[in-house]
């Protein structure tokens, strides 16, 4: 690449640095806004404050929101990556007819719209006599999230040497020893890593649960009350709360997944 | 390798196959039986009865909200894909593998955080007294409105297709052979006509399920069309939140929501099919 172009070059630099101002300057100005006086915020900004912060500390609403939100997030977590995990298995030991179809239908949910997802499992939750409950959230977000840990695991046992397992079974080992000692050992990163992404994305998810939640609602979808009812930056104290919290998983998520390949060096 | 599936095969894979016919395929499928249903006082009755289809259907309103949907889809998949497109291929072709990860990393982040928060961050930027026309207003311009209308539609959308558009670009052009660039130079291409010519051509199927990803997330989004475009007139996807949740009207809620599926999946199906053609030849 020897006719590098500075002024290109630099106006490349200049694209990336407008993307990412246009994307995250939405997520820095609640940050800004959530601290601010102002009900509504422009320019110039109102003074510091933190009564929004307040306001939602004080409202029980918000703690009752932010209980469910617990609640859910915690059990889909767990439920999604089990089932992820035994798919992502699934999909990377065996072969069998049908098994595209097996990966398709696994994979799919995050492909369907959220309004269609929340009316489709409204209309089948509410049948069951489930809608309205924190159960029917659960379902819904169990379906939604096990594709992302399917995913996540699926990608770390595809780095796993094929041979390991072969290796454990000509030691003796049987299948669920195998699994036990050899495979979760291995993909305990991944594992970790998902059981975190899952919950973050149960936490934000909110229109599915806007549908099925009835009066269990979680925090995002107590944000989208706020949203149809007056201003409120009482919604930028929660997001920019929610946001460090989901960061903090994702985090965590990261380095667990990095630490393998850096101990390798 | 076709043996009996042994139990503990089963164990693994069962479950979420069960999980996902039960509470994923069983309720779209059961969208499609309730779209025959009748709804008697606020009550839905099993029925085979076409009244929902005809009336959604041959309503103009439906039209008018299908057209108006697809066309903002289109256009935030292709103004999405514009914007991306120079970003991607610097991060892709400029950038070391440090930062490379950096970048992937940076733009994971908005996954994460919550649309909701975002589109109403969005709204205090483009409102007619916010911060974006405070700010036009020190140089003596505006102010433009830029909410409730096509303009703050399109924006939500970006903001929300944008990250994974430069993310799964940046993953095709990462495949990209670099030889192929090298061989463009050597036979005197310009650095333009090597992006269009020879860039864009080996990295079109990813470039193509981009934009399919963002029309997918544009067409059904529900919130930008809602905060930022004021709801009214309405989407396709406010139509079936108004339908299901003032009226009770779930049956003609699952006709708009049978037409979405189908327009995504003709949609998909036909980008698919141009992003592979001609490949083989």
């Amino acid at each position: 690449m020897g006719n590098e172009n500075r002024i290109i070059n630099g106006l490349l630099k200049l694209h990336i640095v407008l993307c990412l101002l246009f994307i995250f300057a939405p997520i820095a100005g609640s940050f800004v806004f959530s601290l601010n006086s102002d009900r509504f915020p422009s320019l110039p900004l109102g003074t510091f404050s933190t009564d929004w912060y307040r306001a939602i500390w004080e409202d029980p609403l918000v703690w009752q929101g932010f209980g469910n939100t617990l609640i859910v997030g915690l059990t889909v977590a767990v439920i999604a990556t089990l089932l992820g995990f035994g798919g992502a298995y699934t999909d990377f030991r065996y072969n069998f007819t049908g098994k595209s179809i097996y990966v398709a239908l696994a994979l799919l949910p995050p492909t369907i719209p959220v309004v269609i997802m929340g009316l489709a499992m409204l209309a089948f939750l509410s049948r069951i006599n489930l809608s309205g409950t924190t159960i029917s959230v659960i379902i819904a977000h169990g379906v939604m999230c096990a594709p992302f840990a399917m995913a996540i695991i699926r990608l770390r046992l595809s780095q796993m040497d094929p041979d390991l397992e072969a290796a454990s079974w000509n030691m003796g080992g049987n299948q669920w020893q195998t699994l036990r000692y050899v495979i979760i050992p291995f993909a305990k990163p991944a594992i970790f890593a998902a059981l975190f992404i899952t919950m973050a994305v149960s936490f934000d998810e909110f229109a599915v649960a806007w549908f099925v939640s009835g009066l269990n609602e979680t925090l995002p979808v107590k944000i989208l009350g706020f949203l149809q009812g007056q201003v409120s930056p009482r919604i930028n104290a929660i997001g920019s709360l929610a946001f460090l919290s989901s960061m903090t998983l994702i985090i965590l998520a990261q380095l667990l997944l990095r630490s393998p390949e850096d101990q390798k060096k | 390798m076709t043996k009996r599936p042994t139990f503990f095969s089963l164990i693994l894979s069962l479950p979420l196959l069960i999980w996902q016919l039960t509470f994923f395929l069983f309720p779209l499928l059961f969208l499609v039986a309730i779209s025959f249903w009748t709804v008697r006082n606020f009550q839905m009755t099993p029925d085979l009865n076409f009244g929902n289809w005809e009336r959604v259907l041959s309503r103009g309103v439906f039209w008018d909200a299908y057209l108006r949907t697809f066309i903002l889809a289109t256009a935030a998949a292709a103004i999405t894909s514009a914007i991306a497109f120079p970003a991607s291929y610097a991060i892709s072709f400029k950038m070391s593998e440090k930062a490379k990860r950096w970048m992937i990393f940076i733009l994971i982040i908005p996954f994460f955080t919550s649309y909701l928060v975002r589109v109403y961050s969005l709204q205090v930027f483009l409102s007619d007294a916010g911060i974006i026309n405070a700010a036009f207003a020190y140089i003596g311009l505006g102010p433009f409105s830029m909410l409730n209308n096509a303009f703050g539609v399109i924006v939500g959308m970006v903001t929300l297709t944008l990250p994974l558009v430069i993310l799964l670009q940046t993953f095709s052009l990462n495949f990209v052979n670099r030889d192929l660039i090298e061989a463009a130079h050597n036979l005197r291409c310009g650095r333009l006509r090597t992006v269009f010519a020879v860039i864009a051509p080996s990295a079109k199927v990813g470039l193509v399920i981009a934009a399919l990803f963002s029309f997918i997330l544009s067409f059904g989004d529900f919130v930008s069309p809602l905060y930022l475009g004021g709801g009214n007139p309405p989407t396709l996807s406010i139509m079936i939140t108004d339908f299901t949740k003032s009226g009770q009207q779930w049956p003609r809620a699952a006709v708009v929501a049978i037409m979405m599926i189908a327009t995504l999946l003709t949609t998909a199906f036909a980008a698919i099919t141009y992003a592979y053609k001609e490949r083989g030849k």
